[in-house]
């Protein structure tokens, strides 16, 4: 069921549309600002507000990059691994917090903390490598620095 | 040095006009309403609602030789004039803004959207009221939070001054602006792509014809233009087009920001006459090389343009210029590959992004990509066979313009098929020694 804030955040995001449709990839966002990962019981909250079914709301969680079908942690990292960082070394940089984090990519850290992923370049070239950390961006010339900036993110 | 990143260059010390960054403190932050109006900001739209007709601000921009800074590079003008006019046409009409910044290696729009929001509200105000829209959306590409911040905040003080809304200024103009932030997917950037995203659907190109201009959002006449275009708008019509066109060195108007990334002494962005060279950009603004490293080539405008080596340094930047050395400005952010970098590591850094980001609406963009950077992982790995590169360069080829649904495909070859020719010895080098020869 959507909480009252949840319904509250959709049908502002609904009045900026002529249809609700429109509204679908918006509400999927804030849904899942709300509550961390679009599980089926998120979409088939959601659907009906929407006079959608819930198959159409999966294909829209499917095919965009910033909505997840799957848990994440409290905190997503997500390395730039896209041409301008990849030369400036984005490939150690997600080493080192492969190893630090002690997940794969795509792996959630034991605590829930962190889920490590890569992202798609970040508009940010002049400063690569860089990484984000939910919304906020990190230029990181040394890898001995990731340790004072995960610290930010409890 | 670890810092949270904010952004940090702009483009003024050159001694030369840089209308578009001039107003751009990264350190102070933008410009309120105020202060915007106070530096001769909003003059442009009060003069053309009071006294230009919709046709007037078409004829500047036209006049101007502005031609898309988002990478294909229409001329606006003309674009613009495709969106059906007069008591019949249909409506709502709308204007689209393509903040969906996600061409590997381009930082441009960000700076302008962060750095002076009320340039760009005031080139939407204006070539809304050029082509008879009502209806703004901004596209903001999702990881733009700031720029988002500011734009809120930016339309906020424009809706308080009566600047957006109903009949504005009593010119029986009205105009609403919306900002949507984008959900992430490279393919957004397409201009009809974006529009199936605004709509609510799975970003999927759409056949053309029909233009936007005659059937675009919700089937309705719709213009999409890119940030920096529009922050270009104001200046046109309030300094006209004969200024704006002696701005450049060459036939295409106005300055154009340029970027340099990679193994350089100072990237960055820098505002330039349109037509400045990449040799002046390299050398003078981004300091050259680091020490250590050589200069082996450049993507001028993102990842999906063609290579250029030293040779083609001195050719004009623009949106002609580059034809000579088989590529395009695209988006003017040139990405740099130096000699301690591997050539065909960098295409398959390049070749697995844009098989990622393949929408997967047709076959040989959804099924080549893959086998395209397959093969490339392959040859990198030391698994590379005397094949290969005839089956790429063949790729090049089968994913071209023409064979596939939308750009996507072709733009990704651009990279690939120019160095399969500029850097072939390292390709071949891979194959014959089976392993990367940079490891």
């Amino acid at each position: 069921m959507l909480s009252e804030q949840e319904h509250e955040a959709l049908t502002e995001e609904m009045a900026r549309y002529p249809n609700r449709r429109a509204a679908s990839i918006d509400c999927l966002v804030r849904l899942q600002q709300s509550r961390g990962w679009l599980s089926d019981e998120a979409l088939s909250d959601l659907a009906p507000l929407l006079d959608m079914s819930v198959h159409e709301l999966d294909a829209l969680a499917t095919f965009y990059n910033r909505l997840h079908r799957r848990p994440v942690g409290r905190h997503l990292v997500r390395v730039c691994d896209s041409v301008s960082c990849w030369i400036m070394g984005a490939d150690s940089l997600c080493e080192a917090l492969q190893k630090r984090l002690g997940v794969e990519l795509g792996g959630t850290t034991g605590d829930g903390r962190f889920t490590l992923l890569t992202a798609q370049c970040l508009g940010n070239c002049d400063r690569a490598p860089v990484l984000a950390i939910d919304d906020e961006q990190y230029a990181i010339s040394d890898i001995a620095d990731l340790d004072e900036v995960l610290a930010r993110h409890d | 040095m670890t810092e949270q990143t904010t952004g940090q260059t702009t483009g003024q010390k050159t001694g030369q006009e840089t209308p578009l960054t001039a107003r751009i403190d990264r350190e102070r932050g933008p410009l309120g309403l105020s202060a915007y109006r106070r530096g001769g900001g909003y003059q442009a739209a009060d003069e053309a609602l009071q006294g230009m007709s919709p046709e007037d601000v078409r004829d500047r921009v036209t006049e101007s030789n502005l031609r898309g800074r988002g990478g294909a590079g229409f001329p606006t003008g003309k674009k613009w004039s495709f969106v059906p006019q007069g008591d019949d046409a249909p409506r709502p009409k709308y204007l689209v803004v393509n903040a969906d910044e996600m061409e590997p290696g381009t930082f441009k729009d960000r700076l302008l959207l962060e750095g002076d929001p009320h340039q760009m509200i005031e080139g939407v105000i204006l070539s809304a009221y050029a082509i008879g829209a009502s209806q703004a959306y901004i596209f903001l590409r999702g990881e733009y939070v700031t720029a988002a911040d500011v734009l809120r905040r930016a339309i906020a003080e424009a809706e308080d001054d009566g600047l957006l809304g109903d009949d504005i200024g009593g010119s029986g103009f009205d105009l609403k602006v919306h900002l949507h932030m984008s959900a992430g997917r490279y393919i957004c950037g397409e201009e009809t792509a974006l529009l199936s995203a605004l709509e609510g659907h799975r970003a999927i190109p759409r056949t053309k014809p029909p233009y936007p201009q005659a059937a675009g959002l919700w089937g309705h006449p719709t213009v999409v233009n890119n940030v920096e275009t529009l922050c270009n708008v104001p200046h046109i019509i309030k300094q006209g087009a004969d200024w704006f066109r002696s701005l450049s060195r060459t036939e295409d108007g106005g300055t154009k920001l340029y970027g340099a990334s990679g193994r350089v002494r100072r990237p960055g962005l820098w505002e330039l006459p349109m037509g400045t060279t990449a040799r002046e950009i390299l050398e003078q603004h981004a300091g050259g090389m680091q020490d250590g490293y050589r200069f082996r080539g450049l993507l001028p405008g993102g990842g999906s343009t063609d290579f250029i080596v030293e040779q083609d340094l001195d050719l004009p930047l623009d949106f002609s210029g580059l034809s000579k050395a088989g590529s395009r400005l695209g988006t003017g952010t040139m990405i740099i590959l130096d000699d301690h970098t591997c050539p065909v590591g960098m295409c398959l850094n390049l070749e697995r992004f844009f098989a990622q980001e393949s929408c997967g609406w047709c076959t040989p963009c959804r099924d080549g990509l893959p086998y395209v950077a397959e093969t490339l992982a392959a040859i990198e790995a030391g698994r590379g066979r005397p094949g290969d590169l005839d089956l790429l360069e063949q790729h090049t080829r089968l994913l071209g313009m023409g064979n596939t649904f939308c750009a996507h495909a072709p733009g990704a070859m651009e990279p690939l098929q120019s160095a399969l020719r500029h850097f072939r010895d390292d390709f071949e080098r891979h194959i014959r020694e089976a392993r990367c020869p940079y490891r």
